[in-house]
């Protein structure tokens, strides 16, 4: 098991050391720090092995976080332990930056005590660990309230205490969703997919019973045996329904019911949480359409023509797009003319950045540059990055619509219909590249 | 108010400040004081002076505070045993308060104090603990118990720790549970017989009902314990099966990895035509790709996992390989694991979108990674015939970038691809050859070589080119050197009218000017060879060779066995076994796979049953060795075995066919040749110790025995020299050892058979075996004797050499010594150093070799001859060594590994003994 933790700045200066297992020392802590931190490569594996002992690390912003062992462990929890470390933290304190870690490190200490045990990871779960590791110490509880801690913390449903009482029963629903694109320079789609989050902000009263549905097509299809036979993945609601090639979901979700009967039935946390995560690759909506137009106009000139088409209904508005053209390194000038937007060469990233504030469906614009190059001696060619784009888009690109979401909370009164649901779908451009 | 302030203090005479604070009245002051402690010892100060005065802040009800000292506890207890007693009186207390989340860190801080004094006093606050109301309690004890096991197990088995451990299996709250599975298989691993986990259907049964209800984490240490279980038939496997599967679409990737791993080896058990089976392959992929939209340190790990997935049953993954094209930003291990895979998925169906994408990734700009997807696109073409065609017009492409390293991979593959498809195409080497200046990595140079070698006839110019290379032949490595030679004297085989000087050149050079043992071999071979018989020459040299096989690069069968047992872990990562990277005893235990049962064809694997013993990894005969193996070398590549008896043959005879210029330096070389058989050949025996008196005549009524010990033939001999240095007739002599370390025994009585009269002396030898009865002595290698005669008993004890003991068949293979060789740990490895002894390093050799110290390989680096040997001794012990030599230098260094370290010492007496006599 994980046999101890470090955490590091950016200098390789020690913030949070603690040892769990009596085969790691100090030593351990100098060895990653000069064979990793002050290595002048790019790091080349996540995980390390020095003198027979074994680093994984991970970084956020400029803060490394090395978990060390020297036996055999399970790499894959490692990793995800030291992610909800992040995340733990990132709750308590916010932003992980060498700042709040030395304002917390007590905090820090505490909470490593906590959640990893002999290097054993324990109840994570922010939710309860906020009920009793606050610094302000656990003096004032009662005998009941620390019974309840400790049921919490070790129980079924680690995830929610019991008693939460709202005025108002409130549901926030977002269907979150990235969609991923590499095509080539002559509109071949590549690779495409989309990796979707259903995140979920609930203000609810006691301990509800949640059902959530969408428009999986397994799902849809087997209601429509029983009713009106159904053409072509068209419900019998008429609505289109989407293959999910797979999916992922929060703890709370109960997982053998949804192997069972594919249906989604959880006690949720109190407040905000990822319910569930999927990925689809079929009849995904590629919201636009990336067309480059490279030419070389002897040794030391680019002409680069960009177009771009939106492709979705025209009463929608994407927002916040940003094209990225990649320019040689030697490239000494460019000049830019665009249809719609503001571009600019930006000669620190490399890059001829054109960005457009909306843009509506069914629509098309253009950007043309010419790049005056340095000639060079350098017999290499240019790499030619492929030309990447963002954007966000108020529609789910897989197609994924909710259905329904009901509450059943049989001890208190209220009902499914007094609970107030909000949903909103937004598609976001993940690694959306075209190679030119 | 912010913590960071702690970090500042540096000044002088902190730590007398501090200790002023520790001992303050002042609550908050305390604290404030211990807060600054913590944060010196995080920067890695030594504050273990303050040792006394934090302790005296524990007795408090301030829980932060408490929480800080415990801390520090933990960090300095074992630097003062003495005083962390101190501390105990506390924990005791603290066990028994009434807040649970009091009692659960009291007995957490506990099992952190590695103080063997204060271990027994935690005894019984953790019997309590174990079977607190509490669940939160209890699980926290459950993992004290490893603790504790790991600072005494002796005193956890005594308390009778683990089988309250085991009762917790059937604890009412799944956390308990998870813990003490947790806890249980990590005492396991120590004991790798003891059943301690005693998995049996009705406690599997139990495990798979916590698994529904535990945290994430729990879920990793139930399923990581499920998958040491070996269901009884084809049908609990499949219960299993069905219960783990809804694991798959867990949002935690490692619990996503555990499942698999039980899956994948709980699927062997099941027959293949089983509709379940098939199900179950097409539910293992989805699960498999959604953790290529994990973090990428994640995507990683699930990234070499699926390399060995894609290696065992590449039928899951086999439509999926669009997933694995590499993204622009990916970081580079990613990329590199990626294309790993891309290549093993690689089928007739998708070559062209793969090379496409190869394609693309050759122009990018990590070295490493352009690289590789060159060679990827070589083994593209080995994989799959009807794209050979577009693979090799593709690699001619980036030939014509010129990119230095592009250029120089790119030929490397394509030497492989002539050798797959011979005779296809040839056409591209006039390209080739275009680029020989640029060449200057040594792979790509020999392979260069070889093609103009193999190819010579067509080559109009290759006399030209090997001639050009030969310049700087001393400056080539060993790589090189051994192609040129071969290629050269395959150029002389096919144009035998115009190379005849350059032959002669390449041959002296080999074998006067060279010391590289590897090198002059073979150099000798060849001119034997082409002056005894040039048409049996012609037949070995241009031997057809048998193609290369498709998959290069695939894991050994049973290593991989063993590695789909450790999905998930480190293991799979590094593709290592378990022992080769942890120490000790823990984990070392090899997994497999559990055999079919059903009526499919058990056949799939290939005798697993020897998977205990493989970690030496005996390399299939398709598996050419990874590039970088110490001891891998190009030897076997072009000379088939036909050659051995060959040697044999007399090389007298004048070659008349041979110009008769060739003829000239033979004799020096063949001069040569004959000290190498005299240093081979016959050995000069093993080393015998000058004889020592062992009794002398004082102390044994006037009989003196002074003798030696010796290896002749393979048979041990004790020669003693008797003497009667008394007045009267000695008889009766008898002789017996006591109980030594190697089992030593008298095979025979003491011949002596004429009475032993006044001032006579007579010399017997005792032959000797090794299945006495065995008693570790100390020194090892002490022999305690009792001789008898008429007149009385008398005891000494003397040391034989330990050389004595090295049998014959000692030499190791050499995959098998260097696997050995990497599996024992470090910690068996010891040091010495031989002074004034001026061999050379083949001389030593062979005087080693006489005392059956086996020389397996000899590597030269910077002028310093590294020789790598093994000795067997007659209790099976091996013994690994590695001397260095440096030419001037008269002091050796010896490096012993040995599983049992202690004959290290002996081993290490004799190579000096044996060397500087």
């Amino acid at each position: 098991m994980i046999g101890g933790l470090f955490i590091y700045n950016h200098k390789g200066e020690v913030l949070i050391s603690r040892v769990y297992r009596d085969d790691i020392g100090r030593n351990a802590v100098d060895a990653f720090r000069v064979n990793v931190i002050h290595a002048r490569q790019q790091v080349r594996s996540p995980v390390t092995n020095i003198a027979r002992t074994n680093f994984f690390h991970v970084k956020r912003s400029n803060i490394w976080l090395a978990a060390v062992t020297k036996q055999n462990v399970n790499a894959a929890m490692v990793f995800e332990f030291l992610y909800k470390m992040c995340d733990v933290m990132a709750s308590y304190f916010g932003k992980i930056s060498e700042e709040n870690i030395k304002n917390n490190f007590v905090l820090i200490y505490e909470l490593l005590d906590e959640i990893l045990d002999f290097g054993y990871p324990q109840n994570s779960e922010t939710g309860s660990l906020k009920t009793f590791i606050t610094q302000q110490g656990i003096k004032g509880q009662t005998k009941e309230e620390q019974s309840q801690i400790t049921s919490q913390v070790t129980g079924q449903i680690g995830w929610r205490r019991e008693g939460i009482k709202y005025r108002r029963n409130e549901l926030f629903l977002d269907v979150l969703e990235s969609v991923n694109l590499l095509m080539s320079p002559q509109g071949q789609v590549l690779s495409a997919h989309v990796s979707g989050r259903v995140v979920m902000k609930s203000y609810l009263s006691g301990m509800p019973e949640c059902k959530f549905g969408m428009n999986d097509k397994i799902i849809i299809d087997k209601a429509g045996k029983g009713g009106v036979t159904n053409e072509a993945g068209k419900s019998t609601s008429g609505k289109q329904s989407i293959a999910i090639d797979d999916c992922t979901f929060n703890q709370c979700v109960r997982l053998s019911k949804f192997d069972s009967e594919r249906s989604i039935s959880f006690i949720p946390p109190d407040g905000e949480y990822e319910l569930m995560r999927y990925r689809t690759t079929k009849d995904i909506i590629l919201p636009f359409r990336v067309i480059p137009l490279v030419r070389e106009v002897g040794r030391t000139k680019l002409e680069v023509k960009v177009v771009i088409k939106s492709n979705f209904k025209p009463s929608l508005l994407a927002q916040k797009i940003e094209v990225r053209i990649p320019t040689p390194l030697n490239t000494s000038g460019v000049q830019v003319i665009c249809m719609k937007g503001k571009a600019k060469y930006k000669a620190s990233e490399n890059a001829i950045v054109w960005k457009i504030k909306r843009m509506a469906g069914m629509k098309e614009s253009q950007i043309s540059a010419e790049i005056e190059l340095l000639p060079t001696n350098d017999k290499k060619k240019w790499a030619r990055p492929p030309i990447s784009m963002n954007f966000e888009v108020p529609f789910a690109p897989s197609g994924l619509k909710v259905r329904y979401l009901k509450v059943f909370e049989s001890k208190l009164n209220y009902s499914d219909h007094d609970v107030i649901k909000w949903v909103r779908y937004i598609g976001r451009s993940g690694i959306y590249e075209t190679r030119c | 108010m912010t913590d960071s302030k702690y970090f500042t203090t540096t000044k002088k005479g902190e730590i007398f400040e501090l200790k002023a604070e520790l001992n303050s009245d002042k609550k908050e002051k305390k604290k404030e004081a211990v807060k600054k402690v913590i944060a010196s010892m995080t920067v890695g100060k030594d504050v273990s002076a303050l040792f006394p005065d934090v302790v005296n802040c524990m007795q408090t009800d301030n829980l932060e505070l408490k929480k800080l000292v415990y801390l520090y506890l933990m960090n300095y207890a074992k630097s003062q045993p003495d005083m962390a007693i101190m501390a105990v009186n506390t924990f005791v207390k603290d066990c028994e308060d009434p807040n649970p989340l009091i009692r659960a860190l009291a007995v957490r801080t506990m099992g952190c104090i590695r103080v063997d004094k204060i271990t027994e006093y935690l005894c019984e606050p953790l019997r309590k603990c174990l079977k607190d109301e509490d669940p939160y309690v209890r699980k926290t004890a459950a993992v004290c118990v490893a603790k504790l096991h790991d600072i005494n197990a002796q005193l956890v088995e005594d308390q009778g720790f683990l089988d309250t451990l085991k009762d917790l299996i059937s604890d009412s709250n799944p956390m308990v549970v998870a813990n003490a599975v947790a806890a249980l298989s990590e005492i396991a691993e120590s004991h790798p017989n003891s059943n301690l986990l005693d998995l049996n259907p009705q406690s599997i049964n139990k495990l798979l009902t916590a698994l529904n209800e535990c945290t994430e984490w729990g879920q990793i240490f139930i399923l990581d314990c499920l998958a040491n279980y070996t269901p009884r038939d084809d049908r609990e496997s499949q219960s299993i099966c069905e219960r783990v599967t809804p694991r798959l679409s867990h949002a935690n990737s490692a619990v996503v990895l555990s499942a698999v791993k039980v899956l994948m080896k709980f699927m062997e058990m099941l027959p293949k035509d089983l509709d379940y089976y098939g199900t179950l392959l097409k539910k293992l992929a989805p699960p498999l790709v959604t953790l290529l939209s994990a973090e990428p340190e994640l995507q990683y790990v699930a990234l070499r996992n699926i390399n060995l997935i894609v290696q065992k049953r590449p039928e899951i993954l086999k439509h999926e390989m669009k997933v694995f094209f590499v993204k622009y930003n990916d970081p580079i291990y990613v990329k590199l694991e990626k294309l790993d895979i891309m290549i093993r998925l690689a089928s007739q169906a998708n070559i062209a979108q793969v090379l496409a994408e190869l394609k693309e990734y050759a122009t990018e700009v990590d070295v490493d990674f352009v690289r590789k997807a060159v060679r990827a696109i070589g083994r593209c073409a080995i994989k799959v015939e009807q794209s050979a065609e577009r693979c090799v017009s593709t690699l001619l492409d980036l030939i014509q970038t010129k990119v230095n390293y592009v250029v120089q991979e790119a030929i490397v593959v394509i030497k492989d691809i002539f050798r797959k498809y011979p005779n296809k195409y040839e056409s591209v080497i006039a390209t080739l050859c275009e680029n020989l200046d640029s060449l200057d990595e040594p792979e790509a140079r020999a392979a260069m070589i070889w093609i103009v070698g193999e190819y010579a006839e067509r080559i109009d110019n290759a006399d030209e080119l090997l001639e050009s290379f030969l310049e700087g032949f001393h400056d080539e490595s060993t790589q090189v050197q051994l192609q040129l030679l071969t290629a050269i004297v395959k150029l002389f085989l096919k144009k035998p009218t115009e190379t005849q000087e350059l032959v002669q050149q390449v041959l002296s050079l080999a074998t006067q000017d060279s010391d590289n043992p590897d090198l002059r071999d073979r150099g000798y071979i060849y001119w034997r060879l082409l002056s005894t018989d040039p048409v049996a020459a012609k037949e070995v040299v241009l031997a057809e060779k048998p193609l290369i096989s498709e998959e290069t690069d695939l894991i050994e069968p049973t290593l991989l066995e063993e590695l789909i047992c450790h999905i998930g872990t480190l293991a799979s990562v590094y593709h290592k076994p378990p022992s080769a990277f942890v120490e000790g005893s823990r984990g070392v235990m090899h997994k497999r796979l559990p055999a079919r049962t059903g009526s499919g064809e058990g056949t799939e694997c290939p005798d697993v049953g020897n998977a205990a013993g493989g970690s030496a990894p005996e390399a299939a005969p398709s598996i050419i060795p990874s590039q970088g193996d110490l001891l891998g070398d190009l030897l076997n590549l072009d000379l088939p075995a036909v050659l051995l008896p060959l040697m044999g043959a007399g090389f007298g005879a004048a070659p008349a066919v041979m110009p008769a210029s060739l003829n000239a330096p033979v004799g020096g070389g063949l001069g040569d040749l004959f000290d190498l058989g005299g240093g081979v050949g016959m050995p000069m025996g093993a080393y015998i110790p000058p004889k020592t008196v062992w009794l002398p005549a004082m102390k044994a009524k006037g009989l003196e025995i002074s003798g030696t010990f010796a290896r002749r033939a393979g048979v041990i001999q004790m020669e003693l020299v008797l003497t009667n240095k008394a007045m009267s007739v000695m008889t009766d002599f008898a002789i017996q050892f006591n109980r030594n370390s190697f089992g030593l025994a008298p095979a025979g009585p003491l011949q002596v058979l004429t009475p032993l009269g006044p001032n006579q002396t007579i010399e017997v030898s005792l032959p000797l075996s090794t299945v006495g009865p065995v008693m570790k002595m100390d020194p090892l290698n002490n022999l305690q004797v009792a001789v008898k005669n008429n007149i009385d008993v008398f005891y000494f004890s003397c040391q034989y050499p330990i050389s004595m003991l090295f049998v014959e068949d000692g030499k190791m293979e050499r995959q098998v010594f260097l696997a050995t060789w990497k599996d024992i740990p470090n910690d068996n490895e010891s040091q010495f150093q031989i002074q004034d002894c001026h061999l050379n390093s083949e001389a030593a050799s062979n005087k080693l070799q006489g005392s059956n110290i086996f020389t397996i390989a000899k590597r030269t680096v910077e002028g310093q001859d590294m020789l790598y040997m093994s000795i067997k001794l007659s209790n099976g012990i091996w013994v690994l060594a590695e001397l260095k030599v440096q030419a001037g230098n008269p002091n050796y260094t010896i490096s012993l590994k040995c599983r049992a370290p202690e004959v290290s010492q002996c081993v290490f007496q004799c190579y000096e003994a044996v060397l500087k006599n």
